[in-house]
């Protein structure tokens, strides 16, 4: 059973003048993922829960917005790690119940207890440049466990990490958040962390919320062309409706394809990249569309960047909704 | 020598250095090859250089402890903590720092001595005393202090400060238990840098506390009276200065290596 304090929800209000204007709610033992592109105010949201920025925040029934750092009850995560390089491990997960006012001997207890559940015990004596990445992470999502917060802050806590390390920390990561009662806020501009570990993902785009809603929904119905290449989808405008589609549902042929039934479009080939099985081409259309062809399908075509190229898609393979729906 | 091959060395450069490196190390040489090594222990031993050497080595002792137990904090809120007037006060703390020290002795009588501004008002006397020259140290030598120090908060930065208040900590207790911990290296640093400051204080001292034998007479203030009755004398005790301050060179070198 993990810790935290079981709280009503979360409820932030960030206003960060010319940079970010977002609102967002969570409720208790709610996971949310915030994912957009650099620079799209994600992090300014932990922050200003932190109390690092100015932001208002309130947590149940307790307004945060002039609380003091260290009176917030959180656990912050934040993207170098930051371990104290000066301490042990377990040092640095009992940092904060000593902290908060407990004795050393009970700290340093709470702190192996940690360290046992993130599988690290045997590395409790070793300082932060002896650990590797990935242990390191834990440590540091430890750390902050260890003072029972009732938000904890993940700032793209997979960065930095090999793909291997990264998948198998998700896993982990997961199980820990559901026995977690506070809420949890991450951070990410992956999808996979997104669609696996959210309750509900909120996208920020240039600092306002795009889209929020569940990982099927978002998934389903991106609404921008950030979250359709984030989920591996092609979504574009048809009247008042969007159209989203898979890139390996789209036709590529040399010349305009004929049949009623088609959506066409008509463009360079700006890249080409190996994806899976197949042949990922990014191509210069009114806007830019993905299509996945097999390497035969790229020789035979005599595809390369720079030649012109017709994508059709069959009328049945397209997912349409209207562009209002999934508001936030 | 390694690196593109840009052409020769000009010569109108090469000759500066050299004469440059002459006026350096020749003057230094010259006092280790003159050095009367022979009657070196009996001027070593003899009580007025006893003396001085025990004020020196007790004055500059005491001036690091001041160093760092006033320089720190000080260091810690010129790094740390936004406030108004902080660029006014950093360059302020930086002024004895270019001021030339027998300016700085004659500030010091003027606050602190006996008719002086404070004091005249003081129940006791500072000037003359032995408390008088680790107040004259204290003063060259805390700018040298403060900047090391408040370097090295800087290069460790606030991330650290602001991960220990999410868990919690308090400022002073971040202070205790992640600030002074890193900044270990750095507080070595000033430290060495303001003993060895501290060592080869004369103006300040003299102008301030004066040239009394056993209790304000210093290495440097002996070699002066000395160089005139007993030049041996003086140039013993140059060696032993040269000695102590090549030593703290050699220190602060390790430091740095280990703190890369």
């Amino acid at each position: 059973m993990g810790g935290g304090a079981v709280t009503d929800g979360l409820r932030v209000d960030v206003d960060l003048p010319g940079r970010v204007r977002a609102e967002l709610e969570a409720a208790a033992g709610e996971v949310v993922v915030l994912i957009g592109p650099n620079g799209a105010g994600k992090s300014s949201v932990l922050q200003a829960v932190a109390g690092v920025e100015p932001g208002a925040v309130r947590v149940g029934a307790t307004d945060w917005t002039h609380l003091p750092v260290p009176a917030r009850r959180v656990g912050y995560v934040v993207q170098d790690r930051s371990l104290f390089p000066h301490l042990t491990a377990l040092q640095n997960v009992a940092f904060g119940p000593r902290a908060r006012g407990r004795s050393r001997r009970d700290a340093e207890r709470t702190a192996h207890e940690w360290l046992a559940r993130f599988g690290l015990a045997d590395l409790a004596d070793r300082r932060p440049d002896r650990l590797s990445g990935g242990q390191a992470q834990r440590v540091a999502i430890a750390r902050a466990l260890a003072t029972e917060p009732e938000v904890l802050l993940l700032d793209e806590p997979f960065a930095g990490l090999d793909v291997g390390v990264a998948a198998a920390l998700r896993v982990e990561l997961a199980r820990h958040l559901r026995d977690f009662a506070g809420v949890t806020l991450l951070v990410t501009h992956d999808a996979i962390d997104a669609l696996t570990l959210a309750d509900r993902v909120v996208v920020l785009d240039e600092g306002r919320v795009a889209q929020a809603g569940t990982p099927a929904d978002v998934s389903a119905h991106p609404r921008t062309r950030h979250v359709a290449r984030l989920v591996g989808l092609n979504v574009v405008t048809a009247g008042d409706d969007l159209v989203a589609f898979r890139p390996d549902a789209v036709v590529v042929s040399p010349r305009e394809p004929q049949g009623s039934s088609r959506l066409r479009w008509h463009g360079p080939v700006a890249s080409m990249t190996p994806h899976g099985d197949a042949v990922r081409l990014l191509v210069h259309a009114e806007q830019d569309l993905l299509a996945d062809v097999t390497p035969g399908a790229a020789a035979e075509l005599g595809l390369e960047p720079g030649r012109e190229v017709w994508l059709s898609v069959k009328a049945t393979a397209v997912r349409r909704y209207a562009a209002d729906t999934m508001r936030p | 020598m390694t690196g593109p091959r840009l052409g020769r060395v000009p010569a109108v450069l090469v000759l500066p250095a050299l004469v440059a490196t002459t006026l350096l190390v020749v003057p230094l040489l010259t006092l280790v090859l003159d050095t009367p090594w022979r009657t070196l222990p009996g001027h070593v031993a003899s009580e007025a250089v006893q003396d001085a050497l025990l004020i020196t080595g007790l004055t500059s002792l005491l001036t690091v402890v001041a160093c760092v137990l006033l320089g720190t904090p000080l260091a810690w809120l010129l790094a740390r903590v936004d406030f108004r007037g902080r660029r006014v006060l950093r360059a302020l703390v930086l002024v004895p720092l270019v001021l030339p020290p027998v300016v700085a002795g004659v500030a010091l009588v003027t606050a602190l001595g006996r008719s002086g501004v404070i004091g005249q008002h003081l129940p006791f006397t500072i000037p003359y005393t032995t408390a008088g020259v680790v107040l004259a140290h204290t003063f060259v030598s805390m700018p040298f202090y403060v900047l090391a120090v408040e370097g090295a908060l800087r290069t460790h930065g606030a991330s650290y400060d602001v991960v220990a208040a999410t868990l919690g900590a308090d400022r002073w207790t971040t202070f205790r238990r992640v600030t002074l911990p890193l900044a270990l290296p750095g507080i070595l640093a000033g430290s060495a840098l303001a003993w060895a400051r501290s060592l080869g204080e004369f103006g300040a001292t003299i102008t301030f506390a004066g040239n009394y034998p056993g209790t304000t007479q210093t290495m440097p203030s002996l070699i002066y009276v000395a160089l005139n009755s007993q030049p041996e004398v003086a140039r013993t005790l140059s060696l032993v200065l040269l000695v102590l301050s090549v030593g703290v060179l050699v220190l602060l070198r390790e430091r740095w290596a280990v703190a890369r």
